[in-house]
């Protein structure tokens, strides 16, 4: 672009210098010529007429002279300043602070540089100046909201927020956990492709179902109900079962809707478990009802019949038999119902699952704050999780150790905890070492109420073990002089004790963009996409890293990193980020720009696995890349083994670029980034490039807009347009 | 006169002392193990009275009941209901299938015997 200005500006410079040379030479000539006898003008034509030629060259060659002295002047004079305007445009518009140079301009255009670099500086100072007002002023907002977040983060429920077409605008770490379960097929989405900011909730519920409990909200609101909420229970794709409940989110005041439902908020229960635990307990309950009164109504009748006198001893044989039969059936049954009922099924105390270890260290806490006595830990098991009501049997222990030191003088308790080898129970041992003691003891503090200092329970050690459906016992180890209280207590299953571990995950990690609720103002508009704000709209920013830059000679793609741009926010907490096993070999001389090496990928999922999981993740949005057409072409020449087809429009941030800066050299990502003053970090990694690609495109839609262009078709009409469109990748 | 019987019921075990039982009463009584037997024998020995079990295998004793209502020719045919189902529901479910009378298990069999008899001298012949 700069050349061919350069060209032009001189070839112009050149047709002014043949003007001029024609003008003044043909003039003069004309005038020499008019005083000139007729002799003399003969003679001259005789000498001139077989040099015209001569002297046509020796004017254009001092033609190409002016021209060509005058393309520093150029560049200096024309081409310089319109570069320094361009640059100052973009400060003008993007905001960001950044000195102009004037390197190839003269004195005055470097001094008007930094004339301009002092107004960008003080501008600079002002701007931070009412940012600072302002921050101050909505401090106290974005706390109230960033209290709001902390508090649903930590909640143990899921909740999702949503406006009334389905978008969501704020979830919590809970319910992204629930939905990463719920998530079926492309699991390497990581239930990203639920649950997202911007992401519709009728990928997981049925439209229908929730349509008719936000109606059934809505009469409840118009009637003045005092808590117009609704319940649904429904079945999820991958076979779990929800229980939601749905209250409305009403506009506030102020507002010109005051009142009106403007969105709801759905708490997600994952009832799966307590419904099986539920339906398992109706089961055994019902074999125990009908199948006894079937086994009764047999006996009952034989036994009747049995008191007949006349009774044949033939037929009084087959009725002792039926007698004999029955009770044995009822005495199969009832143990069965036994065996079950020991795993827990009849517990309706609603116990915490606990990792076991944070248990015992509760427990020494309580202990050594109660009574003063040392505890030590004595082997516990770090991978058992239980089942507990961890108050009342902190309580318990609290209450025996303080007897223990009461009545028994013992000075040092140990805790410990092992997995019980007689079922799916763990052990928890309060031992000490020293004295016995009799039966008749343990029964008493078994069946003492707890009180311990002050407080006192209607609680009995008893009482807690029973609520756990565990035992209790005093035991003696005669070799090692220790005697202990050991308690029976129940496991948790190991899924649950999963999804705790994975909520103690997440809970570490710093707290992603978990609401938005500008989007509660955002009713989807019935435009075509085309006609959207780009502002308004939902994006994918991702970039793959391949072996190499030809897709159709059996290059592949090895990493796809993105991430997500929901009303002009960039969402990092939702991010996608896949190594990809190319099935292939990575040519040694690319591992230098993309870093990963064939023992990285080794056993990674292959891209038909990963593309209806990027797709998914991708769904309802418009993806942007750098150099876009690139990794497009990776994308489609998969679709058809893949079944995979990415339809919606895409953007491409080096044609963006190049509309709002045609006058810039390079449209590298670098090159781009440094420009917007974004700092890259983790470049050359999938994930590192998209997000410094979302970057970009936010920092563009401003730029876009000064330009006019404010649409998705307009923007995709003028990247057509653009320079660097027109020139093939 | 003797009154016609017919026990349907797929537990051996009851089945030996109603059978017994209802014989020493002086019925004629035939027995079935199923729902399909039961209404074959119903529409071939047409009995006054049905000791129905509600759940068998094949036909339940409702879905018995409720054909044995639908059938023009079986009208008159009493129908009292046994079963270990005890939830009041399906006593309303039994008597809306067109049961005459409804007994949940254990019964004693002598309340069993009067129950049948109070039925067939109820009802006209």
């Amino acid at each position: 672009m700069r050349e061919r200005a350069l060209m032009l500006a001189t070839a112009a410079v050149a047709g002014a210098a043949a003007l001029l040379l024609a003008v003044f030479g043909l003039g003069g000539g004309a005038l020499v010529w008019s005083t000139l006898e007729l002799g003399q003008r003969e003679a001259l034509a005789a000498a001139l007429g077989d040099r015209m030629a001569l002297l046509f060259m020796v004017a254009v060659a001092l033609c190409a002279a002016v021209a060509g002295a005058a393309q520093p002047l150029i560049r200096r004079w024309i081409a310089a300043p319109a570069r320094l305007g361009e640059q100052a445009l973009a400060v003008v518009s993007s905001g960001v602070q950044r000195d102009l140079e004037a390197a190839d301009g003269g004195p005055a255009l470097q001094a008007l540089a930094q004339a301009f670099n002092e107004l960008a500086r003080q501008r600079e100072q002002l701007r931070r100046d009412i940012a600072d007002e302002v921050a101050r002023a909505s401090r106290g907002v974005e706390q109230e909201r960033n209290r709001l977040a902390a508090l649903m983060s930590e909640l143990t429920q899921s909740v999702v927020v949503c406006n009334l077409d389905g978008r969501i605008l704020l979830y919590n770490n809970r319910a992204r956990m629930q939905f990463r379960a719920l998530s079926d097929a492309p699991t390497l989405a990581d239930g990203a492709e639920l649950i997202g900011l911007g992401r519709s909730i009728y990928t997981v519920f049925d439209r229908r179902l929730v349509a008719h409990a936000l109606e059934s909200v809505t009469q409840r609101v118009q009637r003045g109900a005092a808590h117009p909420s609704a319940q649904f229970v429904t079945v999820t794709r991958s076979g779990q079962l929800l229980r939601a409940q749905m209250a409305p989110v009403r506009a506030a005041e102020g507002d010109e809707a005051a009142g009106a439902i403007s969105g709801f908020v759905l708490m997600l229960d994952n009832i799966t478990r307590e419904y099986e635990q539920e339906s398992e307990r109706e089961r055994l309950l019902h074999g125990l009802t009908e199948g006894s009164r079937a086994s009764l109504a047999s006996l009952q009748a034989a036994a009747e019949m049995l008191e007949d006198e006349a009774l044949e001893p033939a037929m009084r044989e087959r009725f002792l038999d039926v007698v004999r039969d029955e009770a044995r059936a009822m005495s199969r049954r009832i143990a069965g119902l036994a065996a079950q009922n020991a795993q827990g099924l009849a517990t309706r105390w609603p116990l915490e699952e606990m990792l076991g270890a944070d248990f015992v260290q509760a427990a020494r806490r309580r202990i050594e704050a109660q009574t003063g006595l040392a505890t030590g830990a004595g082997e516990v098991d770090e991978s058992l999780w239980l089942k507990l009501d961890s108050y009342s049997l902190l309580q318990a222990l609290g209450y025996l150790a303080q007897r223990l030191r009461d009545e028994f003088e013992v000075r040092a308790l140990h805790l410990r905890l092992a997995a019980a080898p007689e079922g799916p129970r763990a052990r928890l041992d309060l031992a000490w070492t020293g004295q016995a003691m009799s039966t008749e003891t343990v029964m008493s503090w078994e069946m003492d109420p707890i009180a311990t200092g002050s407080e006192a329970s209607a609680l009995t050690v008893r009482d807690v073990v029973q609520r756990h459906g565990g035992e209790f016992w005093f035991e003696r180890d005669r070799v090692r002089h220790q005697a202990f209280f050991r308690f029976l207590l129940p496991l948790a299953p190991s899924a649950a004790a999963q999804e705790a571990a994975e909520a103690a995950f997440l809970r570490s990690e710093s707290r992603p963009e978990y609401y938005d609720f500008d989007l509660f103002a955002g009713r989807e508009s019935q435009r075509e996409l085309d006609d959207r704000r780009l502002v308004e709209l939902a994006y994918t920013v991702f970039d793959t890293e391949t072996t190499g830059l030809q897709p159709s000679q059996g290059d592949e793609i090895i990493q796809i990193g993105a991430t997500r741009v929901v009303n002009g926010k960039l969402l990092r907490g939702e991010s996608f980020d896949q190594l990809v096993d190319p099935g292939r070999s990575i040519p040694e001389a690319t591992i230098p720009i993309h870093g990963i090496t064939p023992e990285m990928v080794a056993g990674k999922p292959r891209i038909d696995e990963v593309l209806p999981a990027f797709h998914a993740y991708a769904r309802d949005t418009v993806l942007v890349a750098h150099n876009a057409a690139f990794d497009m072409r990776f994308l489609q020449l998969k679709e058809e083994r893949t079944g995979v087809r990415f339809e919606q429009p895409v953007l491409d941030t080096l044609l963006l670029s190049a509309v709002v800066h045609p006058n810039q050299d390079s449209h590298r990502l670098e090159a781009i980034a440094e420009r917007f003053d974004i700092t890259v970090i983790g470049r050359h990694t999938a994930l590192g490039d998209a997000l410094v690609t979302a970057e970009v495109f936010l920092k563009l839609i401003p730029l876009l807009a000064e330009r006019g262009i404010h649409t998705l078709g307009q923007a995709r009409e003028a990247a057509q347009k653009s320079y660097f469109a027109r020139v093939s990748y | 006169m003797t009154s016609k019987i017919l026990i349907a019921d797929d537990e051996p075990n009851i089945l030996i002392s109603l059978e017994y039982l209802m014989k020493r009463e002086g019925f004629e009584v035939h027995v079935a193990r199923d729902g399909h037997e039961a209404l074959e024998v119903l529409r071939r020995e047409r009995p006054r009275l049905v000791l129905l079990d509600v759940m068998m295998p094949g036909k339940s004793g409702f879905e018995v009941c409720q054909e044995l209502r639908a059938d023009e020719s079986l009208q008159g045919t009493l129908v009292l209901m046994l079963t270990a189902k005890g939830r009041d529901t399906d006593v309303a479910k039994g008597l809306a299938m067109g049961a005459d009378a409804y007994m949940t298990k254990p019964f004693s069999t002598r309340e069993l015997v009067q129950k049948v008899r109070e039925m067939l001298d109820g009802a006209p012949a």
